[in-house]
């Protein structure tokens, strides 16, 4: 099957590739890319181990097209991180021992992050309902919701 | 005794390998990709019982991009032998019959062939081809219907184990009994008696992480081995089986594992990646689809139990009795034996009698799930004693507490127990502010408890001593939970070095010494053990080096937060020596300073708990919601407090969903009708209250530092603590899990 020419933009870095028409976004991350920071638990959207954000927008990258990356820009768990700095989100996924096994963590960092990217005050009610779409099996949720309202705080310091 | 002082155990410090796993960078199964690499997929069965009369595997081999087919002609045909090392019940041949059927298939999804091709819609395209010519059999998706008179049967060669006679097929693999006293003396003397059956439904591990394998085999038929697995040592001695390979020609080397709950102590893909990349001579890669999770790999039993349990008027426990009837899956080896010895294992029983039965039906093998088999049986006695306590009019609490075993019990089981803290969970769950608060309307509140043996076996450790005195922890046991820092821990407690100073990594097969499963909550006891008498043996040659030093007896030194101190003497003796030091001068001094144990842990300290579920009952919709949970474990002693919290938090939360939401469907041909997290639905962040967990330390009297397993027991408590809450919120007993709302909603309006 002919490939497609995409360009677009992946953690603030420009790339060019030839994507086969039925790929989805998450295999060209893992597959093209190599950045296999971002999970596949189901690949039909079911478990949000593959959230990215695309333009701002919070999505299951399995259910994006490959080729939908077109001119459009993606953030993944990789581009999370400033350079030899963690992320608020990160760190307080750390202290609040909100990892695991570690395998739902990048989708839940992604999916929190664009939860405070737009609502810096989340309500505990808030931020559950903002990770609804990220299953975790080992937690219980419990640290991981602390995590992100401690991670939220402190974002709003540093404003 | 006055407690411990600790400077590193009890803490709470960053885990080693945690900011690889927030910024993506840790590699789990799916992640390692090789050169050259090809993509392996499996053939599975569409029917769920059938004779397979041919299997065409040559228009597959005509795809394009398709490399190497391969069958159970492809694999030796192994005797009947039970597998050392395994969580739950495994027989060899059955596990190879179970990675590739032959001669029939025994369930919806069991795996037929794989293949290897250069893409996976090749792969795909192969197994599309490949012509399987099936006799369609009856399929037995039931217990009643498996144990009827006259019931297809899947084994020809199947009898009962534990019963006389017969001689004719069946199945009905085995018949288990434990017990003692004489339980009709015990239920002539209550004043109550409680009899009920309980149903609960096969229900699936639910690890976010597919199955996942590389497998690469160099000419000289030695293969190395990348999967996600709590048990490289049991996947390595599974596969040389399979495959009739010495285990010197394997080599298997555990990625991150993301998840597992007992789930990945066995092998699916493994041996097939071997051999597809023998054939080939290019590494192989294989991942299970999640449809392939749920149909193909190892959930636990759906389960019938029939309990009694009889008390007298002042709440003393006269006799108990149950009948377990567990589903095995498509083999042998049902987790109902460990199920039997747990169910009345918190109580002081003297007449007690369990009988137990193991069963074959054409579902996927189960494998093991957290504390395989008790929560079922936790389930059916929890809710019988709520139900005797009602009956009594006493606080459930204070019921338990006046038949809850103590030290020098003797379980039903057999052995007297050493120190255990059940009484103190109970205790706690009495006095905590959660078992007092007000309930809304609508609400109602339970309790269950639950018990785990969990396990010691086998570990090996290193801890090697760099230059510069920072040292790293070698294990063998993968980390599914944080066991990589309380590893750690223990060996910064024993050097006496700040934590930051220690690094400990998982080995695989080939550069550590042989580990048991990280499973039957383990790690932390077993493989912390090793890793403390691994410490002890650094001290023990840096006390060495330093007595050489300063030529005194090396009994004369002391080692202290660090350093070597000398033997107490006149003023103007040597300064005392730092690990800094004795580790930069070690190749002056003999060497470097690598300390190891293997060990076989015995004698683990069981694991008891006590939760307090508040729930809300919804009587429009039959909805249930937890609105608030306490979780009381005697956790031994917390090495780091916050990962035991989390192994706590988590199993509530499974329990949770088993008991509000899990259940395979089937329809009736036996395939799963809800193989994906859709319609499989686990407990999501909004569907939670925060859970909180209290550990109590009664320490262990078998670990150094008085540690005790803590995954397991957690899953324990919940379902009967939810169905116990419903009743207290409903007036009504549930016996059939999941509490899904159709169930809740008929049930309550059939009462009206």
């Amino acid at each position: 099957m002919a490939k497609t020419r995409v360009r677009g933009t992946v953690n603030g870095e420009p790339v060019e590739l030839l994507c086969e028409p039925q790929a989805t976004l998450l295999e060209v991350l893992r597959d093209e890319l190599g950045l296999t920071g971002t999970k596949e638990g189901c690949a039909t959207g079911e478990c949000g181990a593959c959230s990215v954000i695309l333009d701002g927008r919070l999505v299951c990258s399995c259910l994006v097209l490959g080729v939908e990356l077109e001119g459009r820009s993606v953030q993944t768990i990789e581009g999370i991180a400033a350079a030899e700095r963690l992320h608020p989100l990160q760190q307080k996924f750390l202290e609040h021992e909100a990892v695991q096994c570690g395998i739902c963590t990048p989708g839940l960092i992604v999916a929190a992050k664009a939860l405070l990217d737009r609502n810096p005050h989340p309500s505990e009610e808030e931020v559950r309902l903002g990770l609804a779409g990220n299953l975790c099996r080992c937690t219980g949720y419990d640290k991981v919701v602390r995590a992100v309202l401690a991670a939220a705080a402190d974002l709003r310091e540093q404003a | 005794m006055s407690e411990p002082r600790y400077k590193c155990i009890g803490t709470r410090p960053i885990r080693p390998d945690g900011v690889d796993k927030v910024t993506g960078r840790a590699s789990f199964g799916a992640d390692l990709s090789l050169p050259g690499m090809l993509h392996g997929r499996v053939l599975r069965s569409p029917h769920a019982h059938a004779r397979i009369r041919s299997i065409e595997v040559e228009p597959a081999l005509a795809v394009e991009g398709v490399k190497a087919v391969i069958t159970a002609a492809d694999l030796p045909d192994l005797a009947s032998q039970a597998a050392q090392g395994a969580e739950t019940q495994t027989d060899f041949r059955d596990l190879s019959r179970n990675v590739l059927a032959r001669d029939k298939v025994l369930y919806h999804g069991h795996a037929v062939a794989a293949v290897a091709a250069t893409s996976r819609t090749a792969a795909e395209r192969a197994l599309a081809a490949i012509r399987v010519d099936y006799e369609v059999l009856p399929a037995v998706l039931d217990l009643d219907s498996a144990l009827a008179p006259g019931a297809p049967i899947l084994h020809e060669d199947l009898r009962t184990r534990g019963l006389a006679g017969g001689g004719a097929p069946t199945n009905l693999a085995a018949r288990i009994e434990i017990g003692r006293g004489d339980v009709e003396k015990g239920f002539a003397e209550a004043d109550v008696v409680v009899e009920r059956e309980f149903t609960t439904r096969m229900v699936h591990q639910g690890y976010i992480e597919p199955h996942a394998v590389v497998a690469r085999t160099a000419e000289d038929g030695h293969s190395v081995v990348w999967c996600c697995t709590q048990g490289p040592f049991v996947v390595r001695a599974y596969c040389a089986r399979i495959l009739g390979m010495d285990l010197s020609r394997i080599r298997v080397i555990p990625s991150e594992i993301g998840g597992g709950f007992g789930g990945k102590t066995t092998v699916y893909l493994e041996p097939l990646a071997i051999l597809l990349s023998r054939r080939t001579g290019r590494p192989v890669k294989m991942v299970m689809t999640r449809e392939e999770v749920f149909r193909a790999t190892g959930p636990t039993s759906g389960t019938r139990i029939r309990v009694k349990i009889g008390a007298t008027a002042k709440g003393k426990l006269t006799a108990a009795a149950a009948t377990l009837v567990y589903e095995a899956g498509a083999f042998k080896g049902s987790p109902v034996t460990a199920a039997a010895m747990t169910m009345f294992a918190p109580y002081r029983l003297e007449q007690v009698r369990i009988e137990g039965f193991d069963v074959v039906l054409n579902k996927p093998k189960v494998g093991a799930y957290r504390a395989p088999g008790s929560a079922m049986a936790a389930f059916a006695a929890e809710s019988a004693l709520d139900e005797v306590a009602l009956r009594l009019g006493m606080d459930p609490i204070d019921f338990r507490l006046a038949n809850a075993a103590r030290e020098g019990t003797e379980a039903p089981y057999g052995p007297k127990f050493r120190r255990i803290g059940f009484v103190e969970t109970l205790e706690a769950a009495k006095r905590h502010p959660h078992y007092s608060a007000p309930l809304g309307p609508g609400q109602g509140r339970g309790v269950a408890c639950g018990f785990w043996f969990n396990v010691g076996l086998q570990s090996s450790a290193a801890v090697n001593l760099n230059e510069d005195g920072t040292a790293v922890v070698v294990s063998g046991s993968p980390d599914l939970s944080g066991t990589r820092i309380s590893l750690a821990m223990m060996a910064a407690e024993e050097l006496g070095i700040p934590i930051e100073r220690v690094r400990a990594v998982v080995a695989d097969t080939e550069t550590i010494g042989y580990s048991d499963l990280s499973a039957g909550s383990r790690v932390t006891f077993a493989t912390g053990m090793a890793v403390v008498e691994a410490a002890r043996d650094v001290v023990r040659q840096l006390s060495e080096r330093a007595a050489a030093i300063w030529r005194v007896d090396p009994r004369e030194v002391r080692w202290e937060e660090g350093r070597a101190l000398p033997p107490q003497g006149a003023a103007g003796g040597p300064e005392p020596l730092g690990i800094e030091e004795l580790a930069r001068d070690a190749a002056r001094t003999g060497g470097p300073i690598v300390g190891r144990a293997s060990l076989t842990a015995r004698a683990p300290g069981p694991g008891f708990a006590t939760h307090i579920c508040d729930v809300s009952v919804d009587r429009e919709t039959g909805r249930v919601s937890v609105v608030r949970y306490t979780a009381f474990q005697d956790v031994g002693r917390a090495i780091h407090p916050g990962y035991v919290e989390g192994q706590i938090q988590g199993g509530a939360a499974q329990g949770i969903g088993w008991a509000l939401n899990e259940e395979y469907l089937w329809d009736s041909s036996g395939a799963v009708e809800n193989p994906g997290f859709l319609d499989y639905r686990m407990p999501i962040a909004s569907d939670l209250p925060m859970i909180d967990a209290q550990l109590i330390e009664v320490p262990s009297p078998t670990h150094p530092y008085g540690v005790r397993g803590v995954g397991e027991t957690p899953n324990v408590p919940p379902l009967a603590a939810v169905a116990n809450a419903v009743r207290a919120a409903t007036g009504h007993r549930f016996t059939d899990l999941p509490l899904s709302p159709p169930r809740v909603l008929e049930a309550l309006d059939s009462e009206g």
